[in-house]
C-alpha cells in the first residue's frame, strides 16, 4: 500500500484519482504514482461504495435476493438476475417452458447492446470527444423504453425470476424490438465515421495497454478483455444455458490484445447481439412464459455454482444453502473485478492519458466491483 | 467603399479643438479602453452561446433555449451567476499569484484586441509591426496559465499548466513560422498593408499553394495555442478535471472562461486578416471580364460584416474540431508539432521565398 499523499520516497508524484473523478466511471478510487508524465505505478483502492450485498443475500430469500443483484451491475442487471435465477433453478431442478428462455435470452442480448452503448459513448468521453456520448444515448434510449414498456422499469428491471420471467412480453414488443433493428442498422456506420475511422483515436488505441493473453488469463480477465488477447471464453459457447446453443452467433476473437482490440471487440459483439435478436424475435414460441413453482422455494442442502457470460465478462453465482429460506453464504464472481487487476499492469509505464483511456476499454462498471 | 474613417476623424478633431493635445489623447484612451472592455464582454457572451448552440447542433440537442429570447440570455444569466458566486481561494494556495493569474490572463487577451482591424478605419492601434506585437504578446500568455496552476497547489493545476507550457511554447513555432510566410508575399507586418495588400484577391487564393499550406498550419497551431480540443491537454477534463484552473470559481475562473473564448475571436481574427483579406470585400483580378462591376457590387457589402463573417466561419470550424475529435495525448502532440509541423513549415516558407523571388503568385 502505497501513501495517498505527497510524493513518494523516489520522488515521484503521488496523485489522488477519484473517488470523484470526471472519468472514474463513478468512484473508483486510484491512487497513482507519476514519473511527469509517466504511470509508474496504479493502485485501485475499494470500498467507496461497498454495500455488502453478499451478506446482505444471506437474510434474504432466494426470490428476494435476485433483485439485489441488479443494484450491482446495473448496466447488465437482466444477466445478473438471469445468473442467479440459473443457480435457483438448477438447485431445484425446474425446467424454464421454451418461451421463458427465448424472452430471457432476448432480454438478455438488448441489455448486452445498451451496456455496450453506454461504454462506447463513455469511451468517447475518455479520449476527450464528448459527441458520441450523446449518439449512443439516442440508440440506448430505444432499447430503454423498450424495456419499460415489458418490465416495468429502465434500469433496474428485476424481469427474471426462478421458473422464467415475471410476465409476459408486451404486445408491442416484437413492434418495437424491430423498429429498434432497423434504427441501429441505419445508424451503426455513424459510430464508425465518427469515431472507429478517426486517426486521433486509432492513435490513442493502437499498442496503449497491451496485454497478453497468458497474462490476462492469469488475471482472470473474462468477457471482451480476455476474447481481445486471443482466448476463448464467452460463456455462451463454452456452456451455453437459456437456449443459447440453438442459435447462431460468432464469438469474435481479436489478437491485437491492445486497447484497440477490445474497442473492436464490443462493437463486433454489438452486431452479434442484434443478429441473436433478429433470429429469435419472430420466433418466440407460445405458451407458458413461468415454470409452475412453489411459492416459497428452499434449495437443498449443498453447494451450487451457475455463471453467465455479461456485458462485462464471466459472471459467477455461488450459493452454499443448508436446507432453509435463506441461502447459508453467496458469492459472486464479478467480471469488473478481476478486469480491473489487470489495470496497472497495463498502464505501468504508459503516459497519464492513456491511464483514462485504458481504463475506458476495460468498461468498469464500479457497484459491480465494490459490491 | 464602407468606412469609418471620417467618423473617427470628426471625434479626433473635435477633441483636439475643444482640450489641448495631452487630455484628447487621454479621452481617446478612454473611449478606446470603454471600447475594449465591452468588446471583450459581448465577444464572451456571443461566443460561449454560439460555442453552446454549435456543440448543441453536432450533438443533437437543442442547446440553451430558456432563458430569454431563444435562450439569447443564457450565458448573461450564467456570468451573472459566476459574479455573485464565492471566489474561493485553497488554503495553501500562493495568494498573491493565484489572484494575480487570471487578471494577467484578461489583460493578456484585450491587449491583443488592439492591432485587430475590424474594418477600414476602425482599429485601436495600426503599429508598424502589427503582426509581430500580436505573436509576441500572444506568448505572454502561456505565463498566466504557468502561475495559475502553480499557485493553485493542486497537482491536477500544475500537471496541467506543465502541458500547456510545453504545448504553448512547441506550437507557436509552428503558428509564427505560419505567419511569416504569408509576411514574405505581403512584405509588410503592419496590419493595415496587409489589408490593403489584398485589394485584388485574398492571400489565400494570390499564395497558392504555399498559401494554403500555411493556413492549413497556422489553424492547427492556433487551436493548440488557445488550448482546444483536441489540444486541450492543459485542460484534459477526464484526465484532470479541470487542468490549471480546478481551483479557481466564481469570477476568476469566468475570467480565465472569457479570455479562451477572446483568444479564439483573435486568432481567427489574424487568420481572417492574413488569409482571407479582413474587412477587404471578395474582389476578383481586373484581368476578368466584368470584374470591376463585381468588385463594386462586393463594395456595398460593409467591411464589418466582411471581417466578422470571415472570423466567425473560422470560429465555427475550431469549434467544429473540438466536438467531433478525440484528444490527443501529451507525446503525441508534441510529435505532431516538431516532426511534422515545424519541418513542413520551415520547407514551405522556402516555398513561398522562391515564389515570392520568381514573382509566380498572382
Amino acid at each position: 500500500m502505497i501513501e495517498e499523499v505527497g510524493t513518494s520516497p523516489e520522488g515521484d508524484l503521488i496523485i489522488n484519482v477519484g473517488p470523484q473523478h470526471p472519468s472514474t466511471h463513478g468512484v473508483l478510487h486510484l491512487v497513482i504514482t507519476l514519473n511527469g508524465e509517466t504511470v509508474k505505478n496504479c493502485e485501485p483502492h475499494l470500498g467507496y461504495i461497498h454495500r455488502s450485498i453478499e451478506k446482505m443475500c444471506e437474510s434474504l430469500s432466494y426470490r428476494q435476493f435476485i433483485y439485489v443483484t441488479s443494484r450491482m451491475d446495473y448496466l447488465s442487471s437482466h444477466i445478473n438476475n438471469q445468473g442467479c435465477s440459473l443457480t435457483v433453478e438448477k438447485a431445484l431442478q425446474i425446467e424454464v417452458p421454451e418461451r421463458g428462455k427465448v424472452i430471457r435470452v432476448l432480454m438478455a442480448e438488448l441489455t448486452r447492446m445498451a451496456s455496450h452503448l453506454l461504454w462506447w459513448g463513455a469511451l468517447g468521453m475518455d479520449v476527450g470527444a464528448f459527441t458520441p456520448f450523446f449518439h449512443a444515448f439516442r440508440e440506448r434510449e430505444v432499447i430503454n423504453d423498450i424495456m419499460e414498456e415489458t418490465c416495468g422499469a429502465r434500469l433496474t428491471m428485476n424481469y427474471i425470476v426462478p421458473g422464467g420471467v415475471m410476465y409476459d412480453i408486451h404486445p408491442n414488443f416484437q413492434q418495437k424490438v424491430k423498429d429498434f433493428i432497423t434504427l441501429f442498422k441505419s445508424k451503426i456506420d455513424e459510430y464508425d465515421t465518427l469515431v472507429t475511422g478517426n486517426i486521433i483515436f486509432q492513435q490513442r488505441m493502437k499498442g496503449v495497454g497491451y496485454i497478453s493473453g497468458e497474462d490476462a488469463l492469469s488475471y482472470g480477465c473474462t468477457g471482451p478483455v480476455l476474447r481481445a488477447s486471443g482466448v476463448k471464453c464467452d460463456i455462451r459457447k463454452i456452456a451455453p444455458y437459456d437456449g443459447y446453443e440453438k442459435v447462431q452467433f460468432e464469438e469474435i476473437i481479436e489478437t491485437g490484445c491492445d486497447s484497440y482490440a477490445r474497442y473492436l471487440v464490443r462493437m463486433k459483439e454489438l452486431k452479434q447481439s442484434l443478429s441473436i435478436i433478429e433470429q429469435l424475435l419472430d420466433n418466440i414460441p407460445e405458451g407458458e412464459f413461468q415454470a409452475k413453482t412453489k411459492a416459497v422455494l428452499k434449495l437443498p442442502k449443498g453447494e451450487f455454482y451457475s455463471r453467465v457470460e455479461t456485458a462485462r465478462g464471466e459472471f459467477g453465482v455461488y450459493i452454499i444453502s443448508e436446507g432453509g429460506l435463506t441461502p447459508y453464504r453467496i458469492k459472486f464472481r464479478s467480471p469488473g473485478f478481476s478486469n480491473l487487476s489487470a489495470l496497472h499492469h497495463m498502464t505501468k509505464g504508459s503516459k497519464l492519458g492513456d491511464l483514462v483511456a485504458t481504463m475506458g476499454t476495460l468498461d468498469l462498471v464500479i457497484p459491480d466491483i465494490d459490491r | 467603399m464602407f468606412s469609418l474613417e471620417n467618423l473617427t476623424h470628426i471625434i479626433d478633431h473635435a477633441l483636439n479643438n475643444t482640450f489641448n493635445a495631452t487630455i484628447a489623447m487621454l479621452i481617446e484612451m478612454v473611449i478606446v479602453g470603454i471600447c475594449a472592455i465591452t468588446l471583450f464582454a459581448v465577444l464572451g457572451l456571443v461566443l460561449v452561446f454560439m460555442e453552446r448552440k454549435v456543440s448543441a447542433y453536432m450533438q443533437i440537442r437543442l442547446g440553451p433555449n430558456r432563458v430569454g429570447y431563444k435562450g439569447l440570455a443564457q450565458t448573461a444569466a450564467d456570468t451573472l451567476k459566476l459574479v455573485i458566486k464565492e471566489g474561493f481561494t485553497p488554503d495553501n494556495a500562493d495568494k498573491f499569484l493565484f489572484n494575480l493569474a487570471p487578471f494577467l490572463v484578461m489583460i493578456i487577451a484585450m491587449m491583443l484586441l488592439a492591432p485587430i482591424a475590424f474594418t477600414k478605419g476602425l482599429q485601436m492601434w495600426d503599429l508598424n509591426i502589427g503582426v509581430l506585437y500580436l505573436s509576441a504578446v500572444s506568448s505572454v500568455s502561456v505565463i498566466g496559465i504557468l502561475m495559475a496552476g502553480w499557485a493553485s497547489n493542486n497537482k491536477y493545476s500544475l500537471i496541467g499548466a506543465m502541458r500547456s507550457g510545453a504545448q504553448i511554447v512547441s506550437y507557436e513555432l509552428s503558428a509564427g513560422l505560419a505567419v511569416l510566410t504569408m509576411i514574405v508575399f505581403t512584405g509588410s507586418l503592419q496590419i493595415s498593408t496587409i489589408i490593403a495588400s489584398q485589394q485584388d484577391g485574398w492571400w489565400i487564393f494570390k499564395g497558392h499553394i504555399p498559401a494554403i499550406i500555411s493556413f492549413v498550419i497556422f489553424i492547427i497551431a492556433v487551436t493548440a495555442e488557445t488550448n482546444r480540443a483536441p489540444f486541450d491537454m492543459a485542460e484534459a477534463e477526464s484526465e484532470l478535471t479541470a487542468g490549471f484552473h480546478t481551483e479557481y470559481s466564481g469570477m476568476r475562473f469566468a475570467l480565465f472562461f472569457l479570455a479562451e473564448y477572446v483568444n479564439i475571436f483573435i486568432v481567427c481574427a489574424i487568420a481572417a486578416t492574413i488569409y482571407f483579406g479582413g474587412w477587404m470585400p471578395f474582389h476578383i483580378s481586373h484581368s476578368i471580364p466584368f470584374a470591376d462591376l463585381f468588385n463594386k457590387g462586393m463594395d456595398f457589402i460593409p467591411g464589418v460584416l466582411w471581417f466578422t463573417g470571415k472570423t466567425f466561419a473560422l470560429i465555427f470550424l475550431i469549434m467544429w474540431f473540438r466536438w467531433t475529435f478525440p484528444r490527443l495525448r501529451i507525446d503525441q502532440l508534441l510529435n505532431l508539432e516538431w516532426k511534422y509541423l515545424l519541418p513542413i513549415g520551415m520547407f514551405n516558407l522556402l516555398l513561398a521565398t522562391a515564389i515570392a523571388i520568381l514573382g509566380w503568385y498572382f
